[in-house]
């Protein structure tokens, strides 16, 4: 089950990597991502421009990988990560994966636009192309922008491109 | 020359590591058939010494070998490309200069 355009998006808290913990509040970006996929790792400093650049929503990454079969998604790794790059966002541990389910989330990276009333406004890929750093996260601003202006979001949803959310077995 | 291509179905990037394959060993001018090998669980991962996906190998040798102690298992691959972004495939060129190597 997937968390639908239009729908609000379900409350929750995480700890970050600090341990200090954070919630969903007025628009906000929520980017399911990781530390060893390929396609979260060429996307994220799009990502983390773009959250130096609307400091007025709430960016949130969870991690939601299994950490047991993909260790280098561990709370440790994760730690490790955000304090050796310069991090703009929290970085989220979703240890229990009851978020991401409850998002509907699919991939690393999976990006879900809220609104100030929390309801999902766009979701889908940073921008067309992981492999071009000049689309910036295009569709990831486009649908702030429009979200920000009070409009309507022309393009609400794309396919999340990434590597599988590694769920428990 | 033997060409394998080791794929898992949980990474999305195998068809674009595919075409990128058949395209420059078309642009070397190799008459090559590229042997598909889907993995499929962790057991087979580690039989296979399978790093991720894609992983390419010519005569056995992958074009970007893994480094010492890199874990095998179920995993998108992390490659550099040369001008030093992340790609979830390996530089065209490294694929291209591993082929030459090959065909002296």
């Amino acid at each position: 089950m997937s968390l639908g355009i239009g729908d609000r998006a379900p409350d929750f808290t995480l700890p970050d990597t600090a341990g200090e913990e954070h919630s969903l509040e007025g628009p906000a970006v929520v980017i399911f991502t990781c530390n060893h996929c390929p396609y979260a790792l060429a996307w994220h400093d799009r990502i983390a421009d773009a959250a130096r650049d609307y400091p007025n929503v709430r960016f949130l990454a969870i991690n939601p990988n299994d950490a047991e079969r993909y260790p280098r998604d561990s709370l440790e790794a994760m730690r490790e990560r955000a304090e050796r790059e310069d991090w703009p966002m929290p970085y989220l541990h979703d240890e229990s994966q009851e978020v991401a389910r409850a998002f509907g989330a699919k991939t690393t990276p999976d990006v879900f636009v809220l609104d100030a009333e929390g309801r999902l406004r766009y979701r889908g890929a940073p921008d067309p192309d992981h492999q071009n750093p000049s689309l910036n996260a295009s569709w990831l601003r486009e649908a702030l922008d429009s979200v920000l202006a009070g409009e309507d979001v022309a393009r609400p949803e794309t396919d999340p491109i990434g590597c599988s959310v590694k769920w428990r077995q | 020359m033997t060409v394998e291509l080791l794929w898992w179905d949980g990474c999305p990037s195998h068809p674009e590591a595919l075409a990128e394959l058949q395209r420059i060993l078309v642009e070397e001018g190799v008459d090559a058939e590229i042997a598909r090998v889907e993995i499929e669980d962790d057991d087979q991962a580690r039989r296979e010494r399978f790093p991720g996906s894609p992983t390419i190998r010519i005569d056995g040798e992958d074009i970007v070998p893994p480094g010492e102690g890199d874990p095998f298992g179920l995993t998108c691959r992390v490659y550099r490309t040369r001008d030093g972004r992340i790609s979830p495939l390996p530089d065209p060129e490294d694929l291209r200069e591993a082929i030459r190597s090959r065909v002296g």
